[in-house]
């Protein structure tokens, strides 16, 4: 059964078919698949649903996938935690946070990769590749092993060593571009403009972005079938806001909740908050930004969906807000310590903001809150550094330890 | 003949300049503008640049010296 009409520009509506391309030939507007929803609404249910594996292929009919064959990564239906604790420190008091931390290479990235990914097959495609300076680089390098493509990852000839290795272990080309991020940028819009190469986020984007519309839907199930009242998603590219986005108007379209009155509120890191700047100015205009901020996955300076996140905060009643990076390693530190979840920088935005929002009252205190947790904290070790309880230090004797903890000794201690 | 799609992002004080105008003055390059946003203060611009190679990117090299900002249509690609 095909769900996929084809392809379309957001911004002239011009009509393409389902190709590996992301520019409308028209107004260079960027193309996004437009499905048939009448024959997807015949063919899922809930209970069609609820049937499906426990990962984000569960939602097949909802993505942009034509075969049969897919490279199933078991990636997402993540865990929705009612966060009770951290929901008690910020004053909400119908708190979730959607745990994304644990796909298979630790982060959301895993979702539009698996769906790139398996594009990538269905086109013929020999080689997979991006540019990416952490998150993206590991999960396009791992879906590329397991699909038996060719992996071919462009970093930024100074990253350092440390953010690489989680992508080398894949296996993967890396070519490290002699040049700043605007060269690899550049270099990479060109390559994927010349060679027959499967880039996830250049010319597989419309289909790419898709998989993040996972995040709503999951979170949408494993809310009973309901949307949330709010929910605060980070924002780099600003894709995956516009996705969690049109993945819940979805759900209402199809019938499967009953509507969406969903506030989109977007997080960025001060440094880099082209997209909050804008807001603040009320403008639709997102000035590019040079990014400098220890939340490198959100580091995106010139954000393609910058503007269509901006329009949905407006349209939904959301906002836009930015901490610092004190805050962000404090709101890493909290919901580590409230919910035992450890996550990267990017994490640390969203509970920061969440944190001032509530604060501030821009978040009520009885709203159903989803906060999208989207990467594992062993990704971004580095940004605690010298912010965490040091060790305590002793020589390996009971009487040592015991003075150490300031631990008094049982009044009737007993030898076995 | 190369083409080369660009979006330019123009400083207030740019704003009122005739900067495309004399940029296909001054180079052998062909622009055409397929969208555009200019306000008071603020502007942008999604082109394509046809030409020579390295015409196209000295053109390119000329606006940023006047202060346009020139990024690729995609926006920023490296993802974190």
């Amino acid at each position: 059964m095909r769900y996929v009409n084809g392809l379309e520009c957001r911004e002239c509506g011009q009509a393409y078919p389902a190709e590996p391309i992301h520019v409308c030939e028209m107004c260079f507007g960027p193309l996004e698949v437009a499905y048939d929803y009448d024959a997807i609404g015949n063919a899922i249910s809930r209970e069609t649903i609820a049937r499906g594996p426990h990962s984000l292929w569960r939602y097949k009919p909802l993505l942009p996938i034509e075969g049969d064959r897919i490279v199933d990564s078991q990636a997402g239906f993540t865990p929705l935690v009612r966060a009770h604790n951290l929901g008690r420190a910020l004053g909400l008091r119908n708190l979730f946070v959607k745990n994304d931390t644990v796909n298979p290479t630790f982060s959301f990235k895993d979702r539009p990769v698996s769906i790139a990914s398996t594009k990538a097959v269905e086109f013929g495609f020999d080689t997979l590749a991006c540019a990416s300076t952490g998150n993206l680089a590991g999960s396009v390098a791992a879906h590329a092993a397991k699909a038996g493509l060719r992996a071919c990852i462009f970093i930024p000839a100074d990253l350092e060593p440390s953010k690489v290795v989680a992508a080398q272990a894949y296996g993967p080309t890396i070519v490290a571009v002699d040049g700043n991020y605007d060269d690899v940028n550049r270099v990479c819009s060109e390559i994927a403009d010349r060679h027959r190469w499967a880039f996830v986020n250049i010319n597989l984007r419309p289909y790419y972005s898709e998989g993040s519309k996972t995040l709503a839907y999951e979170v949408a199930e494993q809310l009973g079938w309901r949307a949330p009242d709010h929910v605060v998603v980070p924002i780099a590219s600003g894709s995956l806001f516009t996705k969690v986005w049109k993945g819940f108007r979805e759900l209402a379209k199809l019938g499967l909740v009953p509507g969406v009155t969903t506030r989109m509120t977007g997080a960025q890191a001060l440094g880099c908050s082209p997209v909050v700047t804008a807001f603040d100015a009320q403008t639709l205009t997102v000035e590019p930004v040079k990014p400098k901020t220890i939340a490198k996955s959100l580091a995106i300076g010139n954000p393609a969906d910058g503007y269509y996140s901006l329009r949905i905060m407006k349209e939904s009643g959301g906002v836009a807000c930015a901490v610092d990076d004190g805050e962000v390693v404090e709101g890493i530190k909290l919901l580590a310590r409230t919910e035992g979840i450890f996550a990267e920088t990017a994490g640390g935005v969203v509970v920061g903001v969440l944190k001032k929002l509530a604060a501030s009252g821009q978040i009520d205190p009885d709203e159903l809150v989803v906060a999208y947790v989207t990467g594992n904290g062993l990704k971004t070790q580095e940004a605690l550094a010298g912010a965490l309880i040091e060790p305590i230090y002793a020589r390996p004797s009971l009487r040592a330890i015991e003075e150490a903890l300031a631990l008094e000794a049982p009044a009737t201690a007993s030898v076995a | 003949m190369e083409r080369q799609r660009m979006k330019f992002t123009f400083p207030p004080d740019l704003v009122t300049q005739p900067v495309i105008y004399n940029m296909g003055k001054q180079f052998h390059v062909v622009t055409n503008i397929r969208r555009a946003n200019v306000s008071r203060d603020r502007g942008w611009m999604i082109l394509e640049i046809s030409g020579g190679e390295a015409e196209i990117q000295r053109a390119i090299q000329w606006a940023k010296e006047q202060g346009v900002r020139v990024d690729p249509i995609e926006g920023d690609i490296v993802a974190g």
